[in-house]
This record gives structure tokens, C-alpha cells and sequence, in this order.
């Protein structure tokens, strides 16, 4: 795989701590992302690799550390600044709107790029027809570029798990974002949606050029894709590195198989 | 025959269309959700650039190209490019695995290759090295191919560009194109179109100019085809069919052509272009129609009732309405409100609704198929053809339709039945030879410059339409001396929903046996309706009620066998079902799912010999492979069913 071209960073994340109550989900975290790159974030169960991706999208707010996203530090931040900010995510679970057509659903992704109000497109008139006419036009690339043409129309309800999961990537893709954060893209598929949504998350790197950080369960998947791996267990970050040093690391070996006590 | 004209070649054609239809649309094709039009004047400003961009790559006249993709106007107009430098053309099929591609470019010596994507770049790239001559890749969509090399890669958009912009710097150039357009000559090899290689290696089938138009022209005309017509571009470039009926008749008639936006979109696309000439195999058409079932299945009571009610009356009167034969007045208002509330929405549906011509050839279609599709005025016709005569032999006109046949000759074919049964033509189509292969050529062709077909047939005494059989190297006899056409009964039975794969013998034996697979959807189907429990495949294929309904549908056609004189004695005596399905991991099929008989026969040789012993059941063991590769050995008991053929009063067989 083809390494990013800058080692700048794009996300920066200082000795984040995060707790629920009694529960410590993280630890005295800190790691950076840089822009270009594949970054995946990797951990057995409840290690915090979600909890991760929620602070960083400002869905939870860190009690301890800070943030530096494009070079502005911060210490809270709200979901719908987070991407107006340029960071979309994918959802564990699909969050899709079910009785959408894939291509609404997609279109609902350039909701932020749209700037007339909702009286203009209702009337679908003039500057908002202009303006749907070039939305729809991106939302068709995205189609194209993700090979989903055959069911533009149909409701996501009525669409195999693989193809809901694309239309999802699909939706964070229309807001062009800097940062896109894809939680556990390749749950529950199988080994041939895994092999097609892993090239799509390569092309989406190379061709748009999208910083991306994922978490994901599947070590082959991790290793093949990312250009860089954190490894985080029980809140704390015990590893980090490219991932053939992610995988000779001892610490990492414990975590994943456990250790004799 | 200069039917053609002067135009006797694709790009004097494509200059004609431009002079006469220039405004009207000649390519369609739908690109991010819009379809994109092309008219015939910008077609040939188009191919016009792009020859001149390839002239500058270094494509001579007689250098062949391959073009490996799915249909795409880029691909077509490379075609028209490539034949406008009097090159030659030779599309592959898309799907081809990387050998296969890498047989047919070397053999065809290709020079450039034209591909569709990535994809097919990968493939070429990997077979490069048994490609000696290969000196240029041009490809359609960019995707993907940023990091490769571009030293033998161009994308064809910029081949475009850059011979649009030498034309426009050097007045000389376009000179020198039209030059070589009009220089072009009949008796050029227009396109050389590889055989599939099911009876074998592929061959190379090479054809001229000439041939080609005045082939289209005949059929524009038999089924009177303009430049008002649209046809949808969705078979493989690499055949035969599609070159034929969309790429020449679409240049001699100047109709469009609209290339669907994915292999997936078909169905989508094709309803919102509408054709109104149509092609498919009857595997397609009983794919929409399944389509349309079962919706209906799950459509409310009221809708299901008024569904069936107006099939019936279509079954009555549709096929004469269609072919213009008398209707009582009542059957004719019923029909009209049945047109209404069903036949029309149905035709909608399935884009079907403009079509005037539709076409189905290949393989035999199934009688209450083709008279479903006719009965809701879609004029379904049958055709035969094959490569070698640039597609049509026979075609059936309208008002002259039968389900079993294949139509009287195409205008100015010949057609004769050899001694041997095999089907011979000449046809103003016909091939110029196989592409280096001078041996095959001469075996192909009897000496009075007859081709020969390899497929036995008859003239029906009835309507003189053919009828096809078999493939004559398959076709044997009974020990009386009845003709045995395997292919013929296999179809009969397969057409029965219930039986899904069979293979009968008979060859030189003293009466017919055959070995049925059930389908195992529809008998489940079936066994869960009427409470039968089973375990497994084995079981519902033994089951004593499974064979009773399964020896009434082969007496059905043992029953349609006896009123046909010549095949009357080629009645199925026995027959047992196969305790698993026949299937290409295990050889028994090939990976285009036709029977490999005698691979069958040595397979099962215990149930063949036991059909043939009067036995009542046999054991058979036999290894299968299983989807992971793992290989096992499943054992049965089989039982072997008698029956009673019609029309002879002679107890059953001596056997049994």
C-alpha cells in the first residue's frame, strides 16, 4: 500500500481520559492522526475504540486532555460541529433512514453543503433546483464510485446488510469529509462484502484522498488496510505503530489471547 | 445483391447516417443517473477523432484490435474507429477468464486492445507476455488506473482529444481519413467474432464488409426496422447477436442504440428506454416472467383473481389477435379490457410496452413460455442462426408462428438437409473463413460452398418451417432404426417445471431411457403444499409420490411424441430420478450447465445397465465434491419407473 504523502497532522489527541461514572473508558489517552493516512484503532471488547471515535466526533466529552483537529485545540465540541468541521462517521450498528431510497439517504449527507433554506427547496425552484441539480450530481459520483447504481431507488430497509453498510459509507462520503470515521465497517459481513467494502475503503483513500480512521475486530482486515495501528485495552493505549510492529508486540499478543496469571 | 449501395462498408454507413439522420440519436447511455445522447452528427465527428488518434498510436489498416468490455458507446465507436482505418475489430467476451483472453489475443495477433475498466486492464496486463504483438492499451473509465504505467496505457477520451486536435492543426489529416473511408471495400474483413469454444477451442470467424450489410439490410427489412426504432444494447459485444441485430442493423437502419448504465441496472434501464426491438434468450424471458409471478404470488386476493382471470382470456384469444386470425366479438372486448387492466401494465413492468419485434433464439424455448409472451401481444419470434452465417438462417415472419419451430428461411438463405439429417446454408451473411485456420475453413463448408450447420433438423410438413433437433454429431439412432435426438426429449421434459435437468439414451438400444433430476425448488415447493415431509434432496427425489407426478409429465411427452411420425418410436420406455443433482463441480455439467452425456453415462453405468436389464432398482455409490473442495462418497438405492408408451399396443418393452 501506497504510504501517505505528508506527515501532517490532522488530528492530534492529548492524554484523553473518559469515564462513566465508575467505569474509566480511556485512560491517559494520546495519539495523532495524519492526513492521508489509514489509521485503525484496534482492541478487544469494552477496550474503548468507540468511545474513542465519540470524543472524537465531540459526541462525548473528554474530563481530561484535548483535541487538535486541522490545528484549533478543543476541549468540547458539539456532533454538528464536528462535521461541519469535515468529520463524518459510520455507525456500528447501520443508522440509515429506513424508508429512504439509498440515493435520498445519500443526498441527506450534503444537507451541511446545501445553503438554501427549507422554503427555497421546497419550492424547488430556481437557485434550490440549481443547487439540487449540483448536490445530486456529486451524490451520482458517489453512486458511480461505489458500484450502487442498481439500487438507487430502492428503500435501504429492503437491502442486504453488505449493501446498507455502503449506502452508509456512502452518506459520510457526500460530505466530503477531511476525517472520516468508520466504526467496525465490516461487522457481521461476510468474507466477500469484507473483501469489497476493504477495496472501497482503499479507493475512497486514494482517490479522494480521505484521511480515514476505523475500528475494527478483524485483525486480517486491519493489517492489510491501515498505514498505522493503535491498540487500546481495558482505556489505555498499549501499542502503536505500523502494523507489523502492532503484531510482534508482546503487550498486543497478551491482550488478544490472553496471558497465564 | 449491391443492396447496400455505395455503402458498403460501417463507416460509409456511419458518414450516410450523419448526412441523413445527423440530428436524431444514435448512442444512449446512462452515466451518473442521466442518460447521456449522442446523435448520428456528433457519432461522426467522434469516431472521426478517435480514428485519427489511434492512426497516431500506430493502428494500420489490416492490424487487428480487441475490445474486452460490457456495452459501452466508447467500445462501439472504437469499433467504427478501427473500421474506419480499415483495421479489423475483434471484440472478447468480458467475462472471460485470463487464459481464454489470452488464447484469443494471440491468436488474433492483436495489436492494440480497447478495454472497458480496470478490470479488464488487469487481466490484459497479466497475459501481456503470450501477447507478442500487443502494443497499446486504450480504456474507457479511468478508475483505478492513475498508478500504472502509462508508457502502453491511454485513456481512449484523451486518443480522442489528441486526434481531435491534430485534425483541427492539419487540414491534411481529415484528407487522409476520408481517404481511407473511402477506399474502404466491401470486401474488407469487417470484424472477426470468436465462437464461444463449446464445441472446442474458439474460432476466429472471419467477415467482410459487405456480407455484413447485406445481411442487416435483408432483416431491416423483413421486420421493417428505421431510424424511428431503439434498440437496448445489452448483450456481450463479443457476440454474435449483438454485433448483428444492435451494431449493423443499428447502422444500416440508423436507429439508436442505449447501452445500459450496469450489468446490474438492466432491468431498470430497459423499462425507461423502452426498445422497440428486442432480444433475449428464453432463459431471459422466463427470468421476467418468474419476475412477474411471483409478485403476483404476493399481490392482494382481489389483484391475483383479476390477474388470472385475464390470462385465461388471453390463453383463449391473445395468440389470435395477434396474427390477425377471427375472434368472436366477445373475446375481443375482453381481450381489449384485459389489455387495460393487465397485458399492458404487465408489458410496462418489464419495459416491454414499445417493443414491435422481439426475438428469441439459442436454445429451444418452452411452448407455454413463448405463447405467454404472445398472448399479451408482445410479438415474440423465433430465430436461427449462427455465427458462421452472421447470425440469421431462418426467421419466423409475422403471422407465421409456432413455438417448436425455427421460421423458413431468412430472406436470400438457402437452406438444405444433408443425407445425414445436418442442417447446410448459404446466406448473404455468410462467413469469409476461420481467422488463420484454413483446415477448419475447409470442414466447415461442403464442397458446392454450402455451410454446414453441425445441427440436424427437418422441414416441418406442416407449416415448412425448420425445426432443429439436435446437434447432428448427437443425434443416433434406436436399434430399428428411429431417430434418437437426445437434445429434442431432453427439452420436452426440461420445459415441465417440475424436472429440471435430464438426460436420456437410447443410442443404438432398443428403446429410450432417461435420468431426470427433480427441481428442487419447485417440488419442495410443492411437497410443503400437499404435507409430505422429507430429510433431505435424496429422500424427496425417492419419494413414491414425487415419482408419480414426475411419470405423468413423461408421459405427456411421450403422449406429443406419438403424433409426430418420425419420433413416434422414441418414446420414453423408463425412467429413474437421480438420488443428487447433477452438477459441474463434479464434472457431470459444464460450466455453462449443458449435460456432459457420456461423462454421465460412465458415471452411472450401474443405473444405465440396470435401466436397460429390467431391473426395478439399482445401488449406485459415487464421490461428490463438496462446495469447499472436501470430496465424499454418497450411496442410494434408486428405483427405476416403467411406462407405457402411447399409440402402440405392444406390451411394455422386451427388457422389462
Amino acid at each position: 500500500m501506497r504510504a501517505p504523502d505528508t506527515s501532517e497532522i490532522l488530528l492530534q489527541v492529548e492524554g484523553v481520559s473518559l469515564a462513566f461514572g465508575g467505569v474509566r473508558a480511556l485512560r491517559d489517552v494520546s495519539f495523532d492522526i495524519r492526513r492521508g493516512e489509514i489509521r485503525a484503532i484496534i482492541g478487544p471488547n469494552g477496550a474503548g475504540k468507540t468511545s474513542m471515535l465519540n470524543v472524537i466526533n465531540g459526541f462525548y466529552h473528554p474530563n481530561h486532555g484535548a483535541i487538535t483537529f486541522k490545528g484549533r485545540t478543543r476541549a468540547q465540541m458539539q456532533p454538528y460541529e464536528a462535521s461541519r468541521g469535515g468529520i463524518a462517521r459510520t455507525f456500528q450498528n447501520v443508522a440509515l433512514f429506513k424508508g429512504m431510497s439509498a440515493l435520498d439517504n445519500i443526498m441527506a449527507g450534503r444537507t451541511l453543503k446545501m445553503r438554501r433554506g427549507l422554503l427555497w427547496q421546497m419550492l424547488r425552484y430556481g437557485p434550490a433546483l440549481a443547487e439540487e441539480i449540483e448536490h445530486r450530481h456529486r451524490v451520482e459520483e458517489i453512486i458511480d464510485f461505489l458500484e450502487i447504481e442498481a439500487i438507487r431507488k430502492v428503500p435501504v430497509a429492503r437491502l442486504p446488510y453488505g449493501l446498507q453498510k455502503r449506502v452508509e459509507l456512502g452518506r459520510a462520503l457526500a460530505m466530503e469529509p477531511d476525517l472520516l470515521l468508520l466504526d467496525e465497517p465490516m461487522a457481521g459481513m461476510n468474507l466477500e462484502e469484507k473483501e469489497d467494502m476493504s477495496r472501497f475503503i482503499i479507493d475512497v483513500n486514494n482517490y479522494y484522498g480521505t484521511t480515514i480512521a476505523l475500528i475494527e475486530h478483524d485483525m486480517a482486515v486491519v493489517m492489510d488496510l491501515s498505514h498505522r495501528v493503535a491498540v487500546l485495552d481495558h482505556g489505555v493505549k498499549i501499542a502503536d505503530g505500523t502494523p507489523d510492529e502492532v503484531k510482534k508486540n508482546q503487550a498486543v499478543i497478551d491482550a488478544y489471547l490472553g496471558v497465564a496469571h | 445483391m449491391a443492396i447496400g449501395g455505395p455503402f458498403d462498408t460501417f463507416p460509409k454507413l456511419l458518414l450516410r447516417n450523419a448526412a441523413q439522420f445527423g440530428s436524431r440519436p444514435a448512442f444512449r447511455h446512462k452515466d451518473l443517473g442521466i442518460w447521456q445522447t449522442w446523435t448520428w452528427a456528433q457519432v461522426a465527428e467522434i469516431v472521426r477523432a478517435y480514428a485519427a488518434g489511434l492512426q497516431r498510436l500506430g493502428l494500420q489498416p489490416g492490424d487487428t484490435i480487441a475490445i474486452v468490455g460490457s456495452n459501452r458507446p466508447k467500445l462501439y465507436w472504437t469499433m467504427m474507429a478501427a473500421q474506419t482505418l480499415r483495421a479489423i475489430p475483434v471484440p472478447v467476451y468480458s467475462d472471460a477468464v485470463a487464459d481464454e483472453l489470452a488464447y484469443v489475443l494471440a491468436h488474433a495477433d492483436v495489436k492494440f486492445v480497447a478495454a472497458q475498466d480496470q478490470e479488464q486492464v488487469d487481466k490484459i496486463l497479466s497475459v501481456s507476455d503470450r501477447v507478442p504483438h500487443l502494443h497499446k492499451i486504450v480504456y474507457d473509465e479511468p478508475r483505478g488506473l492513475d498508478d500504472y504505467d502509462h508508457s502502453r496505457l491511454t485513456a481512449i477520451h484523451d486518443v480522442i482529444e489528441d486526434g481531435r486536435s491534430a485534425l483541427a492543426a492539419d487540414a491534411a489529416l481529415g484528407g487522409q481519413i476520408d481517404e481511407f473511408i473511402w477506399q474502404g471495400d466491401g470486401s474488407d474483413i469487417s470484424i472477426i467474432l470468436y465462437t464461444s469454444g463449446t464445441t472446442g477451442t474458439s474460432k476466429g470467424v472471419m467477415l467482410s464488409a459487405r456480407r455484413c450489410i447485406d445481411a442487416a439490410t435483408d432483416t431491416t427489412r423483413f421486420d421493417r426496422l428505421t431510424e424511428d426504432d431503439v434498440v437496448f444494447a445489452y448483450l456481450p459485444l463479443a457476440w454474435v447477436g449483438d454485433h448483428y441485430l444492435n451494431y449493423a442493423q443499428g447502422l444500416v437502419a440508423g436507429f439508436c442504440m442505449a447501452c445500459p448504465e450496469s450489468g446490474e441496472t438492466i432491468e431498470q434501464d430497459r423499462r425507461e428506454i423502452g426498445p422497440t426491438f428486442y432480444f433475449a434468450p428464453p432463459r431471459g424471458f422466463e427470468a421476467m416472467l418468474t419476475r412477474v409471478m411471483i409478485r403476483m404470488e404476493d399481490a392482494a386476493a382481489i389483484k391475483r383473481s383479476m390477474f388470472n382471470y385475464f390470462l385465461g382470456i388471453a390463453r383463449r384469444h391473445g395468440e389470435s389477435i395477434l396474427t390477425g386470425k377471427p375472434v368472436p366479438l366477445s373475446g375481443r372486448l375482453l381481450y381489449a379490457l384485459g389489455r387495460l387492466m393487465v397485458y399492458e401494465p404487465v408489458k410496462n413492468v418489464l419495459g416491454l410496452s414499445r417493443v414491435r419485434v422481439a426475438y428469441t433464439a439459442g436454445e429451444a424455448i418452452g411452448p407455454d413460455l413463448f405463447a405467454f409472451y404472445r398472448s399479451i401481444g408482445l410479438n415474440l419470434k423465433q430465430l436461427y442462426g449462427q455465427t458462421e452465417a452472421f447470425l440469421y438462417v431462418t426467421c419466423q415472419p409475422d403471422g407465421e408462428i409456432y413455438s417448436d419451430t425455427v421460421g423458413p428461411a431468412a430472406p436470400n438463405v438457402d437452406i438444405r438437409i444433408a443425407e445425414s439429417g445436418e442442417v447446410q446454408f448459404r446466406s448473404p451473411g455468410m462467413f469469409v473463413g476461420y481467422f488463420k485456420d484454413q483446415a477448419k475453413t475447409a470442414e466447415a463448408m461442403t464442397s458446392d460452398g454450402y455451410v454446414k450447420t453441425g445441427d440436424a433438423g427437418f422441414f416441418d410438413e406442416k407449416t415448412g418451417h425448420l425445426k432443429i433437433i439436435d446437434r447432428a454429431k448427437d443425434v443416433g439412432r434406436l436399434a430399428d432404426g428411429t431417430i434418437f435426438a437426445p437434445k429434442y426429449l431432453e427439452n420436452k421434459l426440461k420445459f415441465f417445471p417440475n424436472i429440471k435437468e435430464v438426460v436420456v439414451y437410447g443410442d443404438s438400444r432398443e428403446f429410450v431411457c432417461a435420468i431426470l433430476n427433480i427441481d428442487p425448488a419447485a417440488v419442495a415447493n410443492w411437497a410443503e403444499r400437499n404435507n409430505i415431509a422429507y430429510g433431505s434432496y435424496q429422500e424427496l427425489a425417492g419419494h413414491p409420490l414425487v415419482y408419480d407426478m414426475v411419470a405423468k409429465d413423461v408421459a405427456a411427452v411421450n403422449r406429443s411424441l406419438a403424433e409426430e411420425k418420425v419420433m413416434a418410436s422414441a418414446q420414453i420406455r423408463r425412467f429413474l430420478i437421480l438420488h443428487k443433482q447433477l452438477d459441474a463441480d463434479d464434472g457431470e455439467l459444464t460450466r455453462t450447465l449443458k449435460v456432459r452425456r457420456g461423462f454421465v453415462a460412465e458415471r452411472y453405468a450401474p443405473l444405465i445397465t440396470a435401466l436397460y436389464d429390467g431391473s426395478h432398482e439399482a445401488d449406485i455409490s459415487t464421490e461428490v465434491t463438496f462446495e469447499d473442495g472436501r470430496k465424499g462418497v454418497i450411496a442410494a438405492r434408486v428405483k427405476i419407473r416403467d411406462l407405457q408408451p402411447v399409440g402402440t399396443t405392444e406390451p411394455l418393452g422386451k427388457a422389462a
